[in-house]
Protein backbone atom coordinates (compact mmCIF):
# COMPACT_ATOMS: atom_id res chain seq x y z
CA UNK A 1 0.00 0.00 0.00
CA UNK A 2 1.34 3.44 -0.75
CA UNK A 3 0.79 5.86 1.40
CA UNK A 4 -0.14 9.52 0.63
CA UNK A 5 2.49 12.07 0.32
CA UNK A 6 2.80 15.11 2.78
CA UNK A 7 1.47 18.22 1.41
CA UNK A 8 4.50 20.20 -0.08
CA UNK A 9 4.45 23.80 -1.31
CA UNK A 10 5.41 24.45 -5.03
CA UNK A 11 8.41 25.41 -4.52
CA UNK A 12 10.00 22.23 -2.83
CA UNK A 13 8.43 20.43 -5.79
CA UNK A 14 10.33 18.68 -8.14
CA UNK A 15 10.18 20.67 -11.66
CA UNK A 16 9.45 18.89 -14.95
CA UNK A 17 12.44 18.09 -16.81
CA UNK A 18 12.39 21.30 -20.07
CA UNK A 19 13.02 20.33 -23.58
CA UNK A 20 16.72 19.72 -24.13
CA UNK A 21 17.75 19.50 -21.05
CA UNK A 22 20.00 17.13 -19.41
CA UNK A 23 19.20 14.30 -16.66
CA UNK A 24 18.77 16.17 -13.85
CA UNK A 25 20.94 14.65 -10.55
CA UNK A 26 18.38 13.67 -7.78
CA UNK A 27 19.45 15.76 -4.63
CA UNK A 28 19.78 12.20 -2.63
CA UNK A 29 22.30 11.08 -5.37
CA UNK A 30 23.78 14.14 -4.79
CA UNK A 31 23.99 13.10 -0.92
CA UNK A 32 25.30 9.61 -2.01
CA UNK A 33 27.74 10.93 -4.34
CA UNK A 34 29.20 12.95 -1.56
CA UNK A 35 29.13 10.09 0.89
CA UNK A 36 31.69 7.93 -1.43
CA UNK A 37 33.57 10.77 -2.35
CA UNK A 38 34.82 11.64 1.07
CA UNK A 39 35.29 8.08 1.68
CA UNK A 40 37.03 7.55 -1.15
CA UNK A 41 39.63 10.56 -0.36
CA UNK A 42 40.05 8.68 3.12
CA UNK A 43 40.75 5.58 1.59
CA UNK A 44 42.99 6.98 -1.15
CA UNK A 45 45.35 8.71 1.28
CA UNK A 46 45.13 5.64 4.34
CA UNK A 47 44.18 2.18 2.30
CA UNK A 48 41.71 1.52 5.29
CA UNK A 49 39.25 0.00 3.57
CA UNK A 50 41.78 -3.27 3.09
CA UNK A 51 42.19 -3.24 7.07
CA UNK A 52 38.55 -2.87 7.57
CA UNK A 53 38.07 -5.94 5.12
CA UNK A 54 40.79 -8.00 6.86
CA UNK A 55 38.75 -7.48 10.61
CA UNK A 56 35.33 -8.17 9.26
CA UNK A 57 35.28 -10.20 6.49
CA UNK A 58 36.80 -13.30 8.18
CA UNK A 59 36.18 -16.66 7.73
CA UNK A 60 33.94 -18.15 10.39
CA UNK A 61 34.05 -21.46 11.33
CA UNK A 62 31.05 -23.46 11.30
CA UNK A 63 29.25 -23.75 14.21
CA UNK A 64 29.44 -20.77 15.67
CA UNK A 65 27.05 -19.48 18.35
CA UNK A 66 25.35 -17.17 20.98
CA UNK A 67 28.52 -17.95 23.09
CA UNK A 68 31.04 -16.34 20.70
CA UNK A 69 29.58 -13.02 21.15
CA UNK A 70 30.76 -12.43 25.07
CA UNK A 71 33.81 -11.14 24.05
CA UNK A 72 31.95 -8.53 22.19
CA UNK A 73 29.78 -8.24 24.89
CA UNK A 74 33.07 -7.75 27.66
CA UNK A 75 34.47 -4.79 24.86
CA UNK A 76 31.01 -3.21 24.79
CA UNK A 77 30.76 -3.39 28.88
CA UNK A 78 34.28 -1.35 29.03
CA UNK A 79 33.38 1.25 26.46
CA UNK A 80 30.04 1.80 28.62
CA UNK A 81 32.31 2.07 31.41
CA UNK A 82 34.55 4.42 29.80
CA UNK A 83 31.64 6.84 28.58
CA UNK A 84 30.08 6.92 31.63
CA UNK A 85 33.77 7.38 33.81
CA UNK A 86 34.48 10.39 31.49
CA UNK A 87 31.28 11.84 32.12
CA UNK A 88 31.41 11.22 36.38
CA UNK A 89 34.80 12.92 36.22
CA UNK A 90 33.21 16.01 35.10
CA UNK A 91 31.57 16.14 38.74
CA UNK A 92 33.87 14.17 40.83
CA UNK A 93 36.32 15.50 43.00
CA UNK A 94 39.25 13.60 44.59
CA UNK A 95 39.70 15.43 47.53
CA UNK A 96 39.82 13.53 51.06
CA UNK A 97 37.23 16.32 52.26
CA UNK A 98 35.17 17.01 49.13
CA UNK A 99 34.86 13.26 47.45
CA UNK A 100 31.62 11.85 49.63
CA UNK A 101 30.12 15.12 49.24
CA UNK A 102 30.43 15.37 45.54
CA UNK A 103 29.09 12.40 44.97
CA UNK A 104 26.43 12.92 46.74
CA UNK A 105 25.99 16.52 44.51
CA UNK A 106 26.20 13.99 41.71
CA UNK A 107 24.15 11.35 42.20
CA UNK A 108 21.30 13.09 44.08
CA UNK A 109 21.02 16.47 42.83
CA UNK A 110 22.42 16.74 38.62
CA UNK A 111 20.17 15.86 35.69
CA UNK A 112 20.23 11.91 34.94
CA UNK A 113 22.89 11.90 37.75
CA UNK A 114 21.87 8.44 39.51
CA UNK A 115 21.59 7.13 36.33
CA UNK A 116 24.47 7.76 35.00
CA UNK A 117 26.79 6.68 37.99
CA UNK A 118 24.88 3.44 38.44
CA UNK A 119 25.12 2.54 34.71
CA UNK A 120 29.09 3.29 36.04
CA UNK A 121 28.32 1.34 39.36
CA UNK A 122 26.25 -1.54 38.24
CA UNK A 123 28.24 -1.71 34.93
CA UNK A 124 31.52 -2.90 36.52
CA UNK A 125 30.01 -5.57 38.09
CA UNK A 126 28.14 -6.55 34.58
CA UNK A 127 32.42 -6.11 32.94
CA UNK A 128 33.55 -8.41 35.75
CA UNK A 129 30.34 -10.69 35.21
CA UNK A 130 31.22 -10.94 31.22
CA UNK A 131 35.02 -11.23 31.54
CA UNK A 132 34.56 -14.59 33.65
CA UNK A 133 31.60 -15.87 31.36
CA UNK A 134 33.90 -14.95 28.28
CA UNK A 135 37.21 -16.36 29.94
CA UNK A 136 34.91 -19.64 30.65
CA UNK A 137 33.91 -20.07 26.93
CA UNK A 138 37.53 -19.93 26.28
CA UNK A 139 38.52 -22.31 28.68
CA UNK A 140 35.90 -24.58 27.91
CA UNK A 141 35.58 -24.77 24.08
CA UNK A 142 39.54 -25.19 24.56
CA UNK A 143 40.18 -22.03 22.59
CA UNK A 144 43.07 -21.18 24.62
CA UNK A 145 45.37 -23.92 22.86
CA UNK A 146 47.96 -23.47 20.22
CA UNK A 147 48.30 -20.90 18.25
CA UNK A 148 46.29 -18.97 20.85
CA UNK A 149 48.28 -19.29 24.07
CA UNK A 150 49.87 -15.71 23.45
CA UNK A 151 45.93 -14.47 23.47
CA UNK A 152 44.92 -16.29 26.45
CA UNK A 153 47.53 -14.31 28.52
CA UNK A 154 46.52 -11.18 27.34
CA UNK A 155 43.39 -12.20 28.10
CA UNK A 156 44.25 -13.01 31.77
CA UNK A 157 46.25 -9.54 31.91
CA UNK A 158 43.23 -7.95 30.91
CA UNK A 159 41.12 -9.85 33.97
CA UNK A 160 43.55 -8.67 36.55
CA UNK A 161 43.54 -4.90 35.13
CA UNK A 162 39.49 -5.38 35.34
CA UNK A 163 40.04 -6.22 38.96
CA UNK A 164 42.43 -3.25 39.57
CA UNK A 165 39.60 -1.11 37.88
CA UNK A 166 37.13 -2.56 40.43
CA UNK A 167 39.21 -2.14 43.43
CA UNK A 168 40.52 1.27 42.74
CA UNK A 169 36.74 2.15 41.93
CA UNK A 170 35.28 1.49 45.15
CA UNK A 171 37.10 3.61 47.22
CA UNK A 172 36.01 6.80 45.00
CA UNK A 173 32.47 7.30 46.63
CA UNK A 174 34.47 7.68 50.02
CA UNK A 175 32.04 6.90 52.20
CA UNK A 176 32.46 4.24 54.98
CA UNK A 177 31.99 0.77 52.98
CA UNK A 178 33.99 2.34 51.05
CA UNK A 179 36.65 3.65 53.29
CA UNK A 180 36.89 0.21 54.80
CA UNK A 181 37.04 -2.18 52.28
CA UNK A 182 40.31 -0.21 50.83
CA UNK A 183 42.14 -0.55 54.29
CA UNK A 184 41.12 -4.09 53.78
CA UNK A 185 42.37 -4.46 50.66
CA UNK A 186 45.54 -3.02 50.68
CA UNK A 187 46.78 -4.93 53.71
CA UNK A 188 45.62 -8.28 52.00
CA UNK A 189 48.17 -6.60 49.32
CA UNK A 190 50.29 -6.65 52.38
CA UNK A 191 50.56 -10.13 53.35
CA UNK A 192 52.75 -11.14 50.39
CA UNK A 193 55.73 -11.66 51.37
CA UNK A 194 58.75 -9.35 51.28
CA UNK A 195 57.56 -6.85 48.45
CA UNK A 196 53.71 -6.90 50.23
CA UNK A 197 54.82 -4.33 52.54
CA UNK A 198 56.31 -1.74 50.12
CA UNK A 199 52.83 -2.66 47.64
CA UNK A 200 50.77 -1.26 50.63
CA UNK A 201 52.93 1.61 50.78
CA UNK A 202 52.84 2.88 47.46
CA UNK A 203 49.77 2.35 47.36
CA UNK A 204 48.44 4.72 49.70
CA UNK A 205 51.22 6.80 49.51
CA UNK A 206 52.54 6.65 52.89
CA UNK A 207 52.57 4.00 55.92
CA UNK A 208 49.09 5.75 56.54
CA UNK A 209 45.49 6.25 54.73
CA UNK A 210 46.24 9.26 54.34
CA UNK A 211 45.36 12.77 51.32
CA UNK A 212 47.44 10.85 48.83
CA UNK A 213 45.80 7.75 48.83
CA UNK A 214 42.23 8.73 46.98
CA UNK A 215 44.03 10.48 44.57
CA UNK A 216 46.43 7.93 43.62
CA UNK A 217 43.22 5.85 43.29
CA UNK A 218 41.45 7.85 41.16
CA UNK A 219 44.67 8.39 39.26
CA UNK A 220 45.10 4.54 38.51
CA UNK A 221 41.11 4.17 38.43
CA UNK A 222 40.98 6.73 35.26
CA UNK A 223 44.31 6.95 33.65
CA UNK A 224 46.43 4.25 34.43
CA UNK A 225 44.42 1.43 34.33
CA UNK A 226 42.11 2.15 31.02
CA UNK A 227 44.81 2.96 29.11
CA UNK A 228 46.41 -0.33 29.86
CA UNK A 229 43.07 -2.03 29.70
CA UNK A 230 42.26 -0.28 25.86
CA UNK A 231 46.12 -1.16 24.64
CA UNK A 232 45.57 -4.88 25.70
CA UNK A 233 41.87 -4.70 24.17
CA UNK A 234 43.88 -3.55 20.27
CA UNK A 235 46.45 -6.44 21.05
CA UNK A 236 43.95 -9.13 22.12
CA UNK A 237 41.48 -7.99 18.76
CA UNK A 238 44.70 -8.00 16.55
CA UNK A 239 45.57 -11.95 17.68
CA UNK A 240 41.33 -12.84 17.56
CA UNK A 241 41.48 -11.28 13.45
CA UNK A 242 45.00 -12.81 13.33
CA UNK A 243 44.03 -16.37 14.28
CA UNK A 244 40.68 -16.51 13.62
CA UNK A 245 38.40 -17.86 15.94
CA UNK A 246 37.91 -21.96 16.87
CA UNK A 247 34.82 -24.16 15.98
CA UNK A 248 32.69 -25.35 19.25
CA UNK A 249 34.39 -28.90 20.63
CA UNK A 250 31.60 -30.86 19.43
CA UNK A 251 32.12 -30.44 15.65
CA UNK A 252 34.74 -32.67 14.28
CA UNK A 253 37.21 -31.63 11.67
CA UNK A 254 36.64 -34.25 8.44
CA UNK A 255 39.50 -35.35 7.03
CA UNK A 256 39.42 -35.28 3.54
CA UNK A 257 39.00 -38.42 2.32
CA UNK A 258 35.74 -38.57 4.42
CA UNK A 259 34.17 -35.84 2.16
CA UNK A 260 33.36 -38.64 -0.52
CA UNK A 261 31.28 -40.40 2.35
CA UNK B 1 78.41 -11.58 -3.98
CA UNK B 2 76.58 -15.25 -4.26
CA UNK B 3 79.61 -16.87 -2.61
CA UNK B 4 80.05 -13.84 0.26
CA UNK B 5 77.86 -15.19 1.80
CA UNK B 6 78.93 -19.02 2.24
CA UNK B 7 81.92 -18.13 3.93
CA UNK B 8 81.87 -16.73 7.04
CA UNK B 9 82.98 -12.65 6.87
CA UNK B 10 86.06 -11.46 8.67
CA UNK B 11 85.13 -9.75 11.94
CA UNK B 12 88.17 -6.69 10.90
CA UNK B 13 86.44 -3.93 8.51
CA UNK B 14 89.95 -3.82 6.52
CA UNK B 15 89.68 -7.55 5.58
CA UNK B 16 85.87 -6.63 4.75
CA UNK B 17 87.33 -4.01 1.95
CA UNK B 18 85.63 -1.52 3.82
CA UNK B 19 86.26 2.09 2.50
CA UNK B 20 87.70 4.04 5.21
CA UNK B 21 88.48 0.84 7.29
CA UNK B 22 91.81 1.39 9.38
CA UNK B 23 93.84 -1.08 11.37
CA UNK B 24 92.34 -3.70 13.89
CA UNK B 25 89.22 -1.75 13.51
CA UNK B 26 86.00 -4.12 14.30
CA UNK B 27 82.82 -1.92 15.01
CA UNK B 28 81.77 -1.00 11.41
CA UNK B 29 80.46 2.70 11.18
CA UNK B 30 76.98 1.53 10.65
CA UNK B 31 76.85 -0.63 13.90
CA UNK B 32 78.02 2.08 16.17
CA UNK B 33 75.89 4.66 14.57
CA UNK B 34 72.99 2.16 15.21
CA UNK B 35 74.28 1.87 18.71
CA UNK B 36 74.79 5.48 19.28
CA UNK B 37 71.02 6.47 18.52
CA UNK B 38 69.16 3.92 20.14
CA UNK B 39 71.38 4.47 23.41
CA UNK B 40 70.17 7.85 22.94
CA UNK B 41 66.69 6.80 22.86
CA UNK B 42 66.97 4.57 26.00
CA UNK B 43 68.16 7.52 27.68
CA UNK B 44 65.52 10.03 26.60
CA UNK B 45 63.13 7.42 28.14
CA UNK B 46 65.12 7.04 31.21
CA UNK B 47 65.62 10.95 31.78
CA UNK B 48 61.55 10.99 31.97
CA UNK B 49 60.20 7.11 32.62
CA UNK B 50 62.82 7.06 35.94
CA UNK B 51 61.90 10.67 37.69
CA UNK B 52 58.28 10.02 36.95
CA UNK B 53 58.41 6.31 38.90
CA UNK B 54 60.47 7.83 41.71
CA UNK B 55 57.63 10.36 42.39
CA UNK B 56 55.04 8.00 42.14
CA UNK B 57 56.80 4.97 44.53
CA UNK B 58 60.09 7.56 46.61
CA UNK B 59 57.59 9.50 48.89
CA UNK B 60 55.40 6.85 49.91
CA UNK B 61 58.34 4.17 50.11
CA UNK B 62 60.71 6.30 52.42
CA UNK B 63 58.94 9.86 53.51
CA UNK B 64 57.84 9.25 57.36
CA UNK B 65 56.13 12.26 58.71
CA UNK B 66 57.62 13.41 62.05
CA UNK B 67 56.84 11.54 65.23
CA UNK B 68 53.64 14.09 67.07
CA UNK B 69 52.89 13.50 70.41
CA UNK B 70 48.95 14.03 71.25
CA UNK B 71 47.45 14.84 74.77
CA UNK B 72 44.65 12.58 76.01
CA UNK B 73 44.23 13.49 79.19
CA UNK B 74 45.53 13.72 82.87
CA UNK B 75 47.05 10.77 84.63
CA UNK B 76 43.90 10.24 87.29
CA UNK B 77 42.16 9.23 83.90
CA UNK B 78 42.85 6.05 83.39
CA UNK B 79 42.96 3.03 85.50
CA UNK B 80 44.61 -0.39 85.58
CA UNK B 81 41.52 -2.61 85.49
CA UNK B 82 39.53 -0.50 82.17
CA UNK B 83 40.19 1.04 79.10
CA UNK B 84 39.26 4.58 77.96
CA UNK B 85 38.86 5.34 74.34
CA UNK B 86 40.90 8.44 73.22
CA UNK B 87 40.44 9.63 69.70
CA UNK B 88 43.71 11.15 68.23
CA UNK B 89 44.62 12.52 65.10
CA UNK B 90 47.49 10.50 63.55
CA UNK B 91 47.63 12.75 60.42
CA UNK B 92 46.49 17.06 60.21
CA UNK B 93 44.76 18.18 57.49
CA UNK B 94 43.01 15.31 56.17
CA UNK B 95 39.86 16.27 58.36
CA UNK B 96 37.74 12.92 59.97
CA UNK B 97 39.95 10.51 57.71
CA UNK B 98 43.42 11.34 59.65
CA UNK B 99 41.69 10.44 62.89
CA UNK B 100 41.76 6.94 64.79
CA UNK B 101 41.21 5.72 68.16
CA UNK B 102 43.07 4.25 71.20
CA UNK B 103 42.58 2.58 74.05
CA UNK B 104 44.57 3.84 76.96
CA UNK B 105 44.93 2.09 80.96
CA UNK B 106 47.30 2.56 82.99
CA UNK B 107 50.33 -0.23 83.34
CA UNK B 108 49.03 -3.00 85.42
CA UNK B 109 52.00 -5.19 86.88
CA UNK B 110 50.03 -8.17 87.81
CA UNK B 111 49.08 -8.91 84.04
CA UNK B 112 51.88 -6.62 82.05
CA UNK B 113 55.54 -8.28 81.03
CA UNK B 114 58.16 -5.35 82.59
CA UNK B 115 58.64 -3.12 79.92
CA UNK B 116 61.60 -3.94 77.44
CA UNK B 117 63.48 -1.78 77.04
CA UNK B 118 62.94 -0.69 80.62
CA UNK B 119 61.50 3.54 79.99
CA UNK B 120 59.17 2.75 77.20
CA UNK B 121 55.24 1.88 78.33
CA UNK B 122 56.58 1.82 81.92
CA UNK B 123 53.02 3.95 82.81
CA UNK B 124 50.52 3.72 80.84
CA UNK B 125 49.63 1.35 77.72
CA UNK B 126 47.68 2.59 75.03
CA UNK B 127 46.27 0.15 72.11
CA UNK B 128 45.71 0.92 68.43
CA UNK B 129 42.10 -0.19 67.50
CA UNK B 130 43.15 -1.23 64.22
CA UNK B 131 42.55 -4.86 64.28
CA UNK B 132 46.01 -7.13 63.02
CA UNK B 133 43.52 -9.18 60.54
CA UNK B 134 42.89 -6.82 58.22
CA UNK B 135 42.34 -3.49 59.96
CA UNK B 136 38.92 -3.32 60.78
CA UNK B 137 38.51 -0.90 63.84
CA UNK B 138 38.39 -3.26 67.20
CA UNK B 139 35.39 -2.23 70.13
CA UNK B 140 36.65 -2.59 74.08
CA UNK B 141 33.98 -5.12 75.59
CA UNK B 142 34.57 -4.17 79.07
CA UNK B 143 31.74 -6.95 80.47
CA UNK B 144 33.97 -9.67 78.97
CA UNK B 145 37.21 -7.31 79.14
CA UNK B 146 37.99 -8.61 75.19
CA UNK B 147 37.93 -6.74 72.61
CA UNK B 148 35.88 -7.62 69.23
CA UNK B 149 36.74 -6.99 65.60
CA UNK B 150 32.98 -6.67 63.67
CA UNK B 151 34.99 -7.50 60.35
CA UNK B 152 35.97 -11.39 60.43
CA UNK B 153 35.18 -12.04 64.15
CA UNK B 154 39.00 -11.88 65.61
CA UNK B 155 38.99 -11.57 69.45
CA UNK B 156 42.05 -10.18 71.54
CA UNK B 157 42.23 -10.55 75.67
CA UNK B 158 42.53 -7.18 78.02
CA UNK B 159 46.23 -7.45 76.97
CA UNK B 160 45.62 -7.13 72.95
CA UNK B 161 47.13 -10.18 72.79
CA UNK B 162 45.19 -13.10 69.80
CA UNK B 163 42.29 -14.96 71.66
CA UNK B 164 40.47 -16.33 68.73
CA UNK B 165 39.84 -15.49 65.14
CA UNK B 166 42.04 -14.62 62.16
CA UNK B 167 44.08 -11.94 63.88
CA UNK B 168 48.05 -12.74 63.20
CA UNK B 169 49.59 -10.74 66.02
CA UNK B 170 48.39 -8.61 69.33
CA UNK B 171 47.11 -4.98 68.65
CA UNK B 172 49.72 -2.75 68.03
CA UNK B 173 50.51 -0.39 70.68
CA UNK B 174 51.11 3.66 71.21
CA UNK B 175 54.46 5.20 72.90
CA UNK B 176 52.81 7.11 75.45
CA UNK B 177 54.41 9.13 78.23
CA UNK B 178 53.31 12.00 80.49
CA UNK B 179 54.09 15.71 79.62
CA UNK B 180 52.57 18.79 81.20
CA UNK B 181 50.69 16.54 83.52
CA UNK B 182 48.79 15.31 80.78
CA UNK B 183 49.33 11.52 79.34
CA UNK B 184 50.20 11.61 75.47
CA UNK B 185 50.02 9.66 72.67
CA UNK B 186 53.48 8.78 70.41
CA UNK B 187 54.01 7.13 67.39
CA UNK B 188 52.81 3.43 66.70
CA UNK B 189 54.57 0.29 67.23
CA UNK B 190 53.85 -3.63 66.71
CA UNK B 191 54.40 -6.24 69.08
CA UNK B 192 54.56 -9.76 68.20
CA UNK B 193 52.98 -12.86 70.18
CA UNK B 194 55.77 -12.54 73.08
CA UNK B 195 55.20 -8.60 73.29
CA UNK B 196 58.45 -8.22 71.83
CA UNK B 197 58.76 -4.63 70.47
CA UNK B 198 58.93 -3.75 66.45
CA UNK B 199 59.60 -0.34 66.43
CA UNK B 200 58.55 0.03 62.47
CA UNK B 201 55.12 -0.67 62.44
CA UNK B 202 53.89 -3.28 60.32
CA UNK B 203 50.50 -3.39 58.43
CA UNK B 204 47.95 -5.67 59.58
CA UNK B 205 47.92 -9.18 58.61
CA UNK B 206 51.95 -9.71 58.61
CA UNK B 207 52.90 -12.29 60.83
CA UNK B 208 55.80 -10.92 63.28
CA UNK B 209 56.50 -14.46 64.43
CA UNK B 210 59.19 -16.93 63.55
CA UNK B 211 59.59 -16.18 59.74
CA UNK B 212 56.98 -13.42 59.53
CA UNK B 213 59.71 -10.85 61.16
CA UNK B 214 61.93 -11.62 58.33
CA UNK B 215 59.85 -12.02 55.07
CA UNK B 216 57.62 -8.79 56.45
CA UNK B 217 60.39 -6.24 56.66
CA UNK B 218 59.96 -3.17 58.39
CA UNK B 219 60.06 0.13 56.45
CA UNK B 220 62.79 1.97 55.45
CA UNK B 221 62.55 5.06 57.72
CA UNK B 222 59.97 5.27 60.67
CA UNK B 223 59.13 8.59 63.34
CA UNK B 224 61.68 8.38 66.03
CA UNK B 225 60.17 8.23 69.59
CA UNK B 226 61.20 12.21 70.55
Amino acid sequence: MKLPLPPVPDALKPKPKRPGEAERVHPLDQVKEAGVATVDWVDERTSLSGGLRWVMFRKVPKGTNWFYTLGSASLFAFLSQAVTGVFLAMYYDPSITNAYESTRHLTNEVFLGEFVRGMHRWGSSVMVILVFLHMARTFFFGAYKYPRELNWIIGVVLLILTMTMSFTGYLLPFDQRSYWATVVGVNINGTGPLVGPFLSDFLRGGAEFGSTTLSRFYAIHMLLVPGGIAAMIGAHLYLVTRLGTTAPPWLRAKRSDEDAV
Amino acid sequence: MADGRKEPKSKYTLDRGMPGAFEGETVTRRHLMNLTAQGAGVVAVAAFALPALGFAAGSALFDRPPATWSPVGPPEDFSPDSYVPRVITAQHGIGQVGKTTAYVRRFNPEIDSPPNPPGIDNEFIALSTRCMHLGCPVRYIQAAQRFVCPCHGGVYDFRGDVEGGPPVRPLDHFYTRVSNGQVEIGPRYSVNSEFRRFPSYRDPGEDLDGIGQYIYPGRFSTPKKD
